[in-house]
């Protein structure tokens, strides 16, 4: 699955574009602007980028509750993502939903999701429309380490499997549900492991290197095109952040977050692209460039954009018959 | 006597009631080393080590059923629910067996477990983490309710939901865990499930509230009282089984009563408050019943202004009671 120039561009721009956001985001919560729980996906922007770049307005994903680099990754504007932390009108749920809740189902991110485990059967449901309608389309799970424990990940992977919805469950493996380790929570060695029993591929890979976690996705989502059946994929992945923006971080150090830092995907990925001439020097300087303007426009946007009306909180709980 | 936060109530009573009897345990997301999202168990694990606070998997189902099962044979567990919105994996596990126990097995078996989980909004959560689950189960028989609003009564109401037979839903408000300061009595103390108090004498109306609004209740009441008019209220403390007598006695006095909950107004748990006093003080009221209550939508919403909307407040409580005193 070769990478072209042009999705070479998109994939480094995309990740910078993620982890600009989010950098900019936890300024802004510690500075007071942005209210509320906010957890940040900087880290693990190959995860979220290498699955969505096989991926097209008529898919669908679901989200977690770390989701701005899902909805980043799958198209959805940052200007109407930072409006929805800052509670404006203008954002993706009018200022209803923040952080946890933004959702765009004109690009097929069915939500981020503040109940772990929330997401895998709204996928599942997602790719049985879509088998259903025969459209062609697929969809792909975002969940976490902590969500492979909920009962719904089981479920849904298993009816997933007997109904071969094309659906691709990616978890990401961040390794703490939470402040719990995996190594605690989790019976199995590798999450992936659990695709045997539901007779489904499993495959883990390194959630830092965008070109296999990309690899390993055209796989899998090639195979929900041609109805084969759902896969479960994990990456193994780090957040540079805590678990919420005020975590203290007690339960890892940050000599563990310094060695990742040093396999950081962003700059993993421009380097590999440069090597094999992908990209040159001026586009990742230019793509860095662009990518914090979008950020600063996106704030622009979202600090212009009206409050919403109090009782505008009334509004959108049933449709309204005339 | 101390002045402390509501939450070091609940992690005193923990504390308590782990060192004077050993069956009792701790389990739940995070409350082993880290000792919690709230910090309710910090230093529980420390002290009694990791056989007795035990971190769970992310499953609430999991959690609850655990603590069911561990509960009928021998040990006594407290269940932490991280948020109140995270509890309904588990409503399964709570409403069918949990509540069931006892009357299936004649009596024979009890469960003493307590279930805690921090609920309610005005802390920008938004829609997954704000949410008032009351009134769920307090729709139950085999369950009961408990809600304090008072360091005193959050350390005395979990010792004796700790030392209860039955099961008992511990709802704590989490906006008051650190704003609501009061005096814990120095030693052992335990305040009883069931009897409701008067936080405030009044003759004009009774206000009945439990959690965070009682505190609103009482300075909306005092917002009042220079107009004329006095507001008696009451923190009913327990919801499940429900302190009629004290409800009734006060309305009796005054003639007009409200109940504030932030939970939505329709189904929640003012409604069978409005009913009892309809039905068995109905010709001591000059006035109906007023409700005071989040609006029917599906969530609290995120955006500040509409946060405040959805949320009972003092001053929409004070109009509430200027209204009803002038009915």
């Amino acid at each position: 699955m070769e990478i072209t120039r042009d999705r070479a561009v998109w994939i480094y721009e995309r990740m910078a574009l993620i982890r600009v956001f989010e950098e900019r985001v936890a300024q802004l919560f510690a500075d007071g602007r942005i209210a509320g729980f906010v957890h940040l996906y900087a880290g693990e922007e190959a995860v979220a980028v290498g699955i969505c770049t096989h991926l097209n307005d008529g898919d669908f994903i679901t989200s977690t509750h770390r989701g701005h680099g899902h909805c980043i990754a799958k198209g959805v504007d940052p200007g109407e993502m930072m409006a929805e932390l800052f509670g404006r009108l203008g954002g993706s749920c009018k200022g209803k939903g923040g952080s946890m809740h933004i959702a765009d189902v004109s690009k097929g991110m069915l939500g981020a999701n503040g109940i772990v485990g929330g997401g895998p059967p709204l996928a599942a449901g997602a790719a049985l429309t879509a088998k259903v309608q025969g459209s062609g389309a697929v969809a792909v799970c975002f969940f976490g380490d902590g969500a492979a424990e909920q009962g719904t990940t089981h479920e849904a992977m298993n009816l997933a499997a007997i109904w071969k919805l094309p659906v691709v469950f990616v978890c990401e493996n961040n390794q703490f549900a939470e402040s719990t380790p995996v190594s605690y929570h989790c019976a199995a060695t590798s999450i992936a492991d659990r695709a045997a029993s539901y007779n489904i591929p499993g495959v883990t890979v390194d959630g830092y290197d965008v070109v296999a976690v990309y690899e390993a996705a055209g796989e899998a989502i090639a195979r929900a095109r041609r109805g084969d059946g759902p896969s479960l994929l994990e990456a193994k992945t780090w957040r540079y952040f805590g678990h919420f923006e005020g975590d203290q971080i007690t339960y890892r150090t940050a000599e563990q977050s310094a060695a990742y830092r040093e396999h950081d995907p962003l700059t993993t990925f421009a380097r590999q692209a440069q090597d094999r001439e992908l990209l040159q020097k001026e586009d990742v300087d230019r793509i860095d460039a662009d990518v914090k303007k979008k950020v600063e426009d996106a704030i622009e946007f979202a600090e212009a954009s009206p409050q919403p009306a109090p009782e505008d909180a009334l509004t959108d709980v049933y449709v309204a018959y005339r | 006597m101390a002045v402390k936060t509501l939450i070091e109530g609940v992690r005193e009573a923990l504390d308590e009631e782990m060192a004077r009897d050993e069956r009792v345990w701790v389990l739940g997301e995070d409350v082993g080393k880290k000792g919690g999202v709230f910090l309710a168990t910090e230093g529980l694990y420390a002290r009694y080590g990791e056989a007795r606070v035990l971190d769970t998997p992310l499953a609430e189902s999991a959690i609850v059923g655990v603590a069911v099962g561990s509960a009928l044979n021998g040990l006594v567990p407290v269940a932490e629910i991280q948020f109140a919105d995270f509890i309904h994996p588990a409503f399964d596990q709570i409403v069918s067996e949990a509540a069931r126990v006892r009357y299936r097995s004649n009596g024979t078996w009890a469960c003493p477990l307590v279930i805690r989980a921090p609920f309610g909004g005005g802390v920008h959560g938004g829609l997954y983490h704000s949410q008032s689950v009351e009134a769920f189960y307090a729709h139950v028989p085999g369950l009961k309710v408990v809600i304090p609003s008072t360091p005193e009564d959050a350390k005395g109401l979990l010792k004796s939901a700790v030392r209860d037979p039955d099961p008992v839903m511990f709802f704590e408000h989490k906006k008051t865990y650190r704003l609501i300061k009061g005096e814990i009595p120095e030693g052992e103390y335990l305040t009883p499930i069931g009897p409701a108090v008067v936080r405030r004498e009044g003759s004009k109306l009774t206000c009945v509230a439990w959690g965070l609004m009682t505190h609103y209740c009482l300075e909306a009441a005092e917002s009042v009282a220079g107009e004329g008019i006095s507001a008696e209220v009451i923190d009913l403390r327990t919801l499940q089984p429900l302190d009629r007598e004290t409800i009734l006695r006060s309305v009796e006095k005054t003639a007009r009563a409200m109940v504030v909950y932030e939970d939505n107004l329709t189904g929640g748990f003012g409604a069978e408050i409005a009913a009892v006093i309809a039905g068995e003080g109905f010709e001591h009221l000059d006035a109906p019943v007023t409700r005071v209550a989040g609006p029917d939508v599906p969530a609290m919403p995120f955006n500040r202004a509409q946060e405040e909307a959805f949320m009972p407040s003092p001053a929409k409580i004070a109009d509430a009671m200027r209204k009803l005193a002038t009915y």
